[in-house]
């Protein structure tokens, strides 16, 4: 048995398939490949697939990870070539590699995620919307707590907030926003919750995630 | 219209609103693109329901195929938006458009809705309003595209004829070639909408209804049917391909999840064996089956091309599937032991039947279904399927002592001259087969019974029974409800007044167009859903309308009755039919017709077809060559 690495980004159309669908993907990817997926053993086996860390509905990613099984092994570059060339529109590969198969699952080595925000339609202007932001931000990062309520729960958003700046654009209308949110498991900072907190529509935005910060 | 630019950034301010939006911006895996502007002829392929039932729906597949493998045509597809998208898309005024390029459905050339059940009606008004398409065939003009539908329930395309500029009776699969070449060809002659719907109407298969007027007599029947245009045929032939063309393999696949995953093959097309109740039976003859290389060919190609993890293989009646044996000896040979789910549903009630599932490994997951429609000796004569207790009781056991905890019967109430003890004996029967399974696994074994309600279809022997009504069928759900509770069993049913809508609009007339149109202007849509389904918007349609939807329902129909579809010839004789009607009143059983060919009129209506397409592909008797051949004597036989 081996375990496969790739790094991919997830774009276009793909950024309105879930989580879980992704995983579908991935599997239907491997069989048209033809690579011997490694399935778990029982009644209903299913293919080793595993995911780093979800990504919500709607955001495209820079850095998105997934580690698969393979059984029996195969030559690294035999299966690059046959993955590339049945991967569908929306996921481009950036990497593939082999890892140790002691590796811990993927989930429980991520810490935090790092995300960029823009505007899907820019505001009217720029200077005002980003010094009232910009006041904003302030208020958020100097206070010690910041109550949210996600799917009726009571909770607190400030500590998942690790970073949050404006960051400079290359469009001089577009406003982008800057975010390292903590993401181990059970402790994740959501980026719409974050952008709503600044008292902006999470809906009107383009969110991307950036990278993921391993531990 | 809006261009595929402005629909597209219309849409993404709208998308993350909406619940699953992977709905609505295609991009899945085998989807075709071509360009546009180097086309001639653009075709939007339509499933008037929401995206999770419409792709996977095998005629649509079909259809994108082919059309797509023309260098001069493109097919994209669009399905119904569910409520919270059409909201959002009529307040930011996106017109619905093509999943492929984002056009704006009004700028295809033709719109093809796939039409396989009533309880579509009213969700195609809905579409053709979303995509600010004149709802009323009349009302359209020289740009609008040419709206054609096709399907099971088209064989009675009355109901849906004001809405509908052309009709497709038959298999789509040729037809749609003949009219893509008429609209071609009249595009670049610059010929009128007019010129080109009778152009249309020429080709076999195609029905244009704004070019045939009904009158009708003081009780409301149809009197006569007439052309208006004398160049037209009288009565409309369906149209059927020969032999099946090689089936689809390119299919789409989702990118969420949808009610179907798979690759499904049609394995034969039609059936032999002639239940009285069933629509898909008579009206798809006659049979053609594939052969088992092109299957397991097919499959090896659909499975490399999508990536699927299930295949379906699919007739009315697979058990009858001329070499199932061997079909599925290659099938499990060539794909088991790869994680694949392989189905393949309607077999017949023996236990051969458990030896085929079980050698398609991986399928004994959930039920195993059977269909005995009826209980009683009397009520299985009445609707030709005849099977003995015992042959059921026999397979139930094979099946639960097979691996299998759960056994589904399909049966149906509200058969004609049926009494609450043939109801009362559908309760016994399945009280009886999970007792089988009690005896062979104990307390694991299930029965699920799914009882639903007959409804009188055109086409079919049973066209001129009356449907029951409701007081009846509610009182025949209760005793079922009341027989089959209790640990293991399971009970589900037809609303009945699904039922009524159902078969109001299977046997109905022109006149209905206008109540299909108040009821949608009143809120009805997706009927076939549960939760949607909106009784009191048709109940005051009809009102309005002032004609007494009982006419339609509840009238057992005089033999000589004059039908509204009966310038539709679907295949089999009308004759045909009254002879089997009245055999069924005698309670006389028709065997089988692979066995003896009873000349229920497919042969002589496609004589010359059958002549080019001779060999065991079809399952009617061969047709000898010309000079030798009498067809006097078959046509009066």
């Amino acid at each position: 048995m081996q375990r496969i690495r790739i790094c991919y980004a997830k774009t276009q159309t793909l950024r309105y398939t879930s989580n879980l669908d992704v995983h579908k993907i991935w599997e239907r990817t491997f069989r048209r490949a033809k690579l011997p997926l490694a399935y778990s053993q029982g009644y209903h086996p299913q293919p080793k697939i595993n995911q780093a860390c979800p990504l919500p509905l709607g955001m495209t990613s820079r850095a998105e990870i997934v580690d698969f099984w393979l059984d029996p092994d195969l030559p690294l570059d035999a299966a690059r070539t046959a993955i590339e060339k049945c991967i569908p529109m929306g996921i481009e590969i950036q990497d593939i590699r082999l890892v140790d198969l002691c590796e811990p699952a993927l989930q429980t080595q991520v810490v935090a995620a790092e995300f960029k925000a823009s505007w899907l339609i820019p505001p009217q202007d720029k200077n005002d919307s980003t010094q009232i932001l910009e006041l904003k931000i302030e208020g958020i990062l100097s206070d010690a707590s910041l109550p949210r309520t996600w799917k009726k729960k009571d909770y607190d958003l400030r500590p998942y907030i690790l970073h949050l700046e404006i960051m400079d654009s290359e469009d001089i209308n577009q406003i982008n926003l800057f975010f390292r949110l903590m993401a181990r498991e059970g402790a994740t900072g959501r980026p719409e919750e974050l952008l709503a907190a600044l008292g902006l529509d999470p809906f009107a935005a383009h969110i991307e995630r950036v990278s993921l910060i391993f531990r | 219209m809006l261009s595929p630019i402005e629909i597209q950034s219309r849409l993404e301010n709208v998308l993350l609103r909406v619940q699953k939006p992977g709905r609505y911006v295609g991009g899945e895996l085998n989807q075709v693109i071509k360009p546009w502007n180097e086309v001639s002829t653009h075709v939007a392929l339509v499933f008037p329901d929401i995206y999770d039932l419409g792709l996977p729906n095998l005629g649509l597949a079909i259809l994108y195929e082919t059309l797509n493998d023309r260098q001069d045509v493109l097919a994209e597809r669009a399905y119904l938006p569910w409520l919270d998208m059409i909201d959002v898309m009529r307040q930011a005024q996106i017109p619905l458009y093509s999943l492929e390029s984002k056009h704006a459905l009004a700028d295809f050339d033709v719109i093809g809705i796939s039409l396989p059940y009533e309880t579509l009606y009213t969700n195609t008004l809905e579409i053709l309003d979303l995509a600010k398409i004149p709802l009323f065939s009349e009302e359209r003009g020289e740009n609008d595209p040419i709206i054609i539908a096709g399907g099971h329930a088209t064989s009675n395309p009355e109901p849906m004829s004001a809405f509908i500029d052309a009709f497709v009776i038959g298999d789509g699969e040729g037809v749609i070639h003949d009219i893509v070449n008429v609209v071609l060809a009249q595009k670049i002659q610059g010929a009128s909408r007019k010129d080109l719907l009778v152009s249309l109407a020429v080709l076999q298969g195609v029905y244009v209804p704004s070019l045939y007027s009904p009158t009708y007599n003081i009780d409301g029947t149809v009197a006569k049917v007439e052309r208006l245009n004398p160049g037209i045929p009288k009565t409309i032939k369906k149209h059927i391909t020969g032999y099946l063309p090689p089936p689809p393999t390119k299919f789409i696949v989702p990118s969420i999840e949808v009610v179907h995953n798979r690759v499904s093959v049609e394995i034969m097309r039609g059936c032999t064996r002639g239940c009285r109740f069933c629509h898909a039976g008579m009206i798809t003859r006659p049979v053609r089956e594939r052969k088992v290389d092109e299957i397991v060919e097919s499959i090896q190609t659909a499975l490399d091309n999508t990536g699927f993890e299930e295949v379906a293989l699919l007739s009315l009646s697979s058990s009858d599937y001329s070499q199932i044996l061997e079909l599925v000896d290659a099938v499990s040979q060539r794909f088991a032991g790869k994680n694949l789910i392989i189905s393949l549903p309607s077999l017949r009630i023996e236990s051969t039947s458990v030896d085929l599932f079980e050698k398609l490994k991986g399928s004994r997951q959930g039920g195993f279904t059977l269909a005995p429609e009826a209980a009683t000796d009397r009520m299985r004569r009445m609707i030709n399927k005849p099977i003995t207790e015992q042959q059921l009781l026999e397979t139930a056991g094979a099946i639960y002592s097979r691996g299998w905890h759960t056994i589904k019967l399909y049966f149906m109430i509200g058969h004609p001259s049926e009494t609450l003890e043939d109801v009362q004996a559908i309760a016994d029967l399945c009280k009886a087969v999970l007792a089988v399974g009690r005896k062979i696994i104990g307390r694991r074994a299930e029965l699920h019974a799914g009882v639903s309600t007959f409804v009188p279809k055109a086409q079919t022997p049973f066209q001129w029974v009356a449907c029951d009504s409701v007081d009846s069928i509610k009182a025949k759900q209760k005793l079922l409800m009341k027989q089959l509770s209790g640990p293991g069993l399971k009970f589900n049913w037809t609303d009945p007044n699904v039922t009524m809508l159902e078969s109001w609009l299977s046997r109905g007339d022109r006149r209905l167009s206008q109540v299909i149109y108040l009821a949608w202007k009143k809120g009805a849509h997706f009927d076939a859903w549960q939760d949607q389904f909106n009784f009191t918007a048709w109940r005051e349609a009809f009102e309005e309308t002032s004609l007494d939807s009982a006419f339609y329902t509840h009238r057992l129909r005089p033999m000589n009755e004059i039908f509204p579809w009966d310038h539709i010839n679907a295949g089999v004789a009308k004759s045909f039919l009254k002879a089997d009607y009245k055999m069924s009143l005698d309670g006389d059983i028709r065997a089988d017709c692979r066995e003896q060919c009873y000349a229920c009129g497919i042969l002589p209506g496609f004589l010359e077809l059958r002549r080019e397409n001779p060999g065991p592909g079809w399952k009617c008797p061969e047709v000898k060559a010309k000079e030798s051949f009498d067809e006097k004597a078959l046509i009066e036989r």
